[in-house]
């Protein structure tokens, strides 16, 4: 009986293949992102109904339906607050974020400086395309300074944000870049991030092939350099993690740039959560409490 | 009519005006005697004009009334503002060392205290405030027993030293005033009834509480911040997980992310708040995931006046984010009521998988009532509606519809975590299996099936909610119509019409959606002479009301100055209307705050 086998069996991709196929153009970086996070999965072998993918709005943000776990596709940059809301009510689950630049840097950046200062238990992998897709290639929070987009036809004059130092800068415990043309590369971080217990956070190249001619695969391969082949890289050291994230153009670091363990996760920090999950606990107050709650008013 | 007795403590913010408050308000519920307080104040830490009302009686008190018996100004500019309010039988209690009376009207007593002779001012700076409290009560006829244990209690934290001193320089003004000054005519009855004094924003926590919340976060903002101090205060007895969230934004979409993990889920706000949650309440309809979002209305539009009532976000709340979907708004009708309408509305958000919004202001919010502590029940009928939160079989259902076409309109709602029931909930239009049909194959047959569905849970949702009763005599001359929390005040101008001859009766309305138009139609379609009483400029009830049913009154009766109605208030503007002199009458509030 497939039902019996569905608890011991061994997870495979198959299990994790969504109810519809990804309706990204072709060639776009965000299949690849979607096949890592599968693959982490699969290696990981996390049940599909303990993880919940949560996104926002964007081309990025049709990721959950394609993917086989609960899933939450919510509103224009505020996936980070709902799934803050989903790991403390049930903070045994798996949260995964997904979404794009414009989503989290733009419309959704108070929230993504929040919810890393929180250290917030889960994984928030950025699609980072540098162009607005879904609304037809307008310029992004990170499009690059005089780049030419619909909406900024004579070039870009605001200069991009750098989400790996902002991460760093507001907190975030695990800090890393993958590139959507690395899958082995990328599969590692996502269970990196995952395994992490705190906020992780992934900033992915993940081209658009439509409205970017700029940041191509192609402008991408001979730039993006790997943390992890300098073994002198020491990933728990803050400023040497803040300097490599200064560092574009010519030489674009991806990999793990920061991880700490010594800060404890929202969920773990708060007492009111240690003896289990909101959703298991008790939902009746206590009658001597309920009464000390009103002896207090008289 | 009833009787009643007013102290009225005016003075400037940081003065020291809500202690006093404080221990008059705990002696009078203690002697078992009922109680409604108001404050008037404004955005201010120090400095200002703050006015405290406390009304106490032997039956319930519903609102701040029309008379001060009681003044305690603390400085000169209360004293300034407010004599002139006194009349016949009332008196005022002030340092005679640093304030100087008015004009008074007759049969009004001045009552000054010689401050430094009686405390030593240079160690106790509110000293003029602990002596008026003690001559006050005398004056009413209170035991100084009463006095002593209320302020051994506030201050045991500091030690006997100043427990003691305090004391002292309370027994000091309450032996001046004996020797001095004459007892009001009404010495305060007592009862062996004890009563609760509470806040409607504590009052709407507790109902939280009480109706299962375990999820409950906000962003500071006058004058909902009482329902965050209450829920931190008490989140660990209560075991309810409470955050401080970055802005409104966050915290709708926060709720909402409990609410979807399967905890009940609350939030409140104020206007401005609410108004960056408006494109997540959409959220929580479209992904019919429940939450209950208070909006504790204060005077606007933009930042307005932060601390003033109003009741003018109706509009907000009934055109809150775009599209059509089925919403509950409940207003409670006083501060018991906030603590009630909780667990009803999360019954009703829960079982229709919807948003529900309870519409409070701050008068109740703010205000305080006394409430026999029996009608505070933490364990009221919970029902969580159709909901999943364990495995049916080894593997779930595996043809699982998280929004399955139903004829209810309501569809089991699983929780993640729950295996065999896996699904993606989307804020884009979806079929049944929750597969987006907004991008790649929208299809007019599924969105109109869909839309269909979720909107034939209103058919439910108003079977849920009772019609509205009217009060008081049939076939009166005039029916007051209201709603929410100006239920008190109208039924008083009722209750002093009747006994002035004129016969008044009233339709006070607290489930403004759903509305059961044909019940108020079937209700007013008799009545004589109609006055729709709200506090706001355009008559956003009025409005609604039109919309819904075409039902037009004879007239209205409005304030938007920030301050609530006072009984006579409504009373004169109904016999001017009656009289045919006006159709509009807004009143105009006589003390200055």
């Amino acid at each position: 009986m497939a039902t019996v086998l569905a608890d011991t069996k061994r997870l495979a991709m198959t299990d994790f293949k969504g109810k519809v196929d990804p309706d990204w153009c072709p060639g776009c970086g965000d299949f690849g992102v979607l096949a890592a996070v599968q693959k982490a999965l699969v290696d990981l072998q996390i049940p599909n109904h303990n993880v919940v993918t949560i996104s926002g709005i964007g081309c990025s943000s049709n990721f959950p339906g394609f993917i086989n776990t609960y899933g939450m596709h919510t509103l224009h940059g505020r996936a980070l607050a709902v799934a803050t809301g989903v790991k403390l009510a049930n903070h045994e689950l798996t949260v995964l974020v997904t979404g794009g630049d414009g989503d989290g840097f733009g419309i959704g950046g108070n929230h993504f400086v929040h919810s890393m200062r929180r250290n917030v238990d889960l994984l928030y992998i950025v699609m980072d395309n540098q162009i607005y897709g879904l609304t037809t290639g307008q310029t992004s929070p990170t499009s690059r300074l005089g780049m030419k987009t619909k909406s900024m036809p004579f070039g870009n004059i605001e200069a991009p944000v750098n989400p790996i130092s902002m991460a760093l800068a507001a907190g975030a415990t695990f800090v890393a870049r993958g590139f959507s043309g690395d899958q082995k590369h990328l599969t590692d971080l996502i269970k990196q991030g995952i395994r992490h217990e705190g906020f992780s956070f992934l900033d992915v190249f993940s081209p658009c092939v439509t409205y970017n001619h700029d940041n191509t695969y192609q402008w991408f391969r001979p730039r993006v350099k790997k943390l992890e082949d300098d073994s002198s890289y020491d990933a728990a050291n803050w400023l040497s993690a803040m300097e490599k994230s200064l560092l574009w153009d010519d030489e674009i670091p991806i990999g793990r740039f920061f991880e700490r363990t010594d800060v404890p996760s929202l969920h773990a920090a708060e007492p009111v959560l240690t003896a289990g999950p909101l959703l298991r606990g008790e939902t009746r107050i206590p009658p001597d409490v309920a009464r000390s709650f009103v002896e207090e008013l008289m | 009519m009833k009787q009643t007795f007013t102290v009225a403590i005016g003075g400037a913010a940081g003065q020291g005006v809500a202690t006093p408050g404080d221990i008059f308000a705990k002696i009078f519920s203690r002697r078992g005697l009922h109680l409604n307080a108001y404050n008037a104040y404004q955005s201010i830490i120090r400095g200002g004009h703050t006015f405290l009302t406390i009304r106490t009686g032997l039956e319930r008190v519903t609102n701040m009334g029309d008379r001060l018996d009681l003044l305690i100004p603390l400085n000169q500019d209360a004293m300034d503002r407010h004599l002139g309010l006194l009349r016949e039988g009332a008196a005022c209690i002030y340092n005679a060392e640093t304030i100087k009376p008015g004009e008074a009207a007759h049969g009004v007593a001045l009552c000054p205290i010689p401050v430094s002779s009686l405390a030593d001012i240079s160690r106790n700076k509110v000293a003029q405030n602990t002596l008026a409290v003690g001559a006050g009560l005398n004056m009413m006829g209170i035991g100084f027993q009463a006095l002593e244990e209320v302020l051994s209690e506030q201050f045991k934290k500091k030690g006997a030293a100043v427990v003691s001193e305090n004391v002292g320089i309370a027994r000091a003004g309450y032996e001046y005033a004996a020797k001095n000054f004459k007892p009001f005519a009404w010495p305060l009855p007592r009862s062996d009834n004890r009563y609760a004094v509470l806040s409607g924003n504590i009052a709407m926590a507790m109902g939280g509480a009480a109706a299962g919340v375990k999820f409950y976060c906000a962003y500071p903002m006058s004058p909902s911040t009482g329902v965050l101090h209450w829920m931190a205060a008490h989140a660990r007895k209560a075991n309810i997980m409470v955050r401080q969230v970055e802005d409104e934004i966050g915290v709708v979409n926060m709720a909402i992310g409990a609410a979807h993990a399967g905890v009940r889920s609350m939030c409140a706000t104020s206007g401005g708040g609410f108004a960056l949650m408006s494109e997540g309440l959409g959220l929580s309809a479209m992904m019919e995931t429940p939450v209950v979002v208070i909006d504790c209305q204060r005077a606007g539009p933009s930042t307005g006046v932060p601390t003033k009532t109003e009741q003018g976000d109706l509009w907000q709340m009934l055109g809150a984010a775009f599209g059509d979907y089925p919403r509950v708004i409940a207003a409670p009708l006083d501060i018991e009521d906030c603590f009630k309408i909780i667990p009803e509305i999360f019954n009703i958000a829960d079982r229709y998988q919807c948003p529900g919004i309870v519409l409070c202001d701050l008068l109740l919010s703010e205000g305080r009532l006394s409430v026999d502590p029996k009608e505070l029940d933490f364990a009221p009928g919970v029902d969580r509606g159709e909901l999943i939160t364990t495995t049916s079989g080894p593997n779930g259902d595996t043809a699982y519809k998280r929004y399955k076409i139903t004829n209810s309109g309501i569809s089991p709602r699983a929780v993640p975590g729950v295996p065999g029931y896996t699904h993606t909930a989307a804020s884009d239009e979806h079929d049944e299996d929750g597969v987006l049909i907004s991008d790649e194959f929208t299809n007019p047959t599924k969105r109109r099936a869909m839309m269909e569905k979720r909107m034939r849970k209103v058919n439910g949702i108003e079977a849920s909610v009772p019609a509205p009763e009217l009060w008081g005599p049939r076939n009166a001359e005039v029916t007051l119509i209201g709603w929410g929390s100006t239920k008190g005040v109208i039924g008083e101008a009722c209750e002093i019409l009747n006994e002035q001859g004129i016969s008044a009766n009233h339709l006070q309305i607290r489930w403004l959606v759903p509305l059961h138009g044909d019940a108020i139609l079937n209700i007013l379609g008799s009545a004589r002479h109609t006055i729709i009483v709200e506090n706001n400029y355009s008559g956003q009830f009025a409005r609604y009301l039109r919309s819904e049913t075409s039902f037009v009154p004879n007239g209205h009766i409005r304030k938007y100055d920030g301050e609530p109605f006072m009984p006579h208030h409504i009373v004169e503007a109904v016999k001017e209307q009656l009289g045919g002199k006006s159709r509009l009458s807004v009143p105009a509030h006589e003390i200055l705050v």
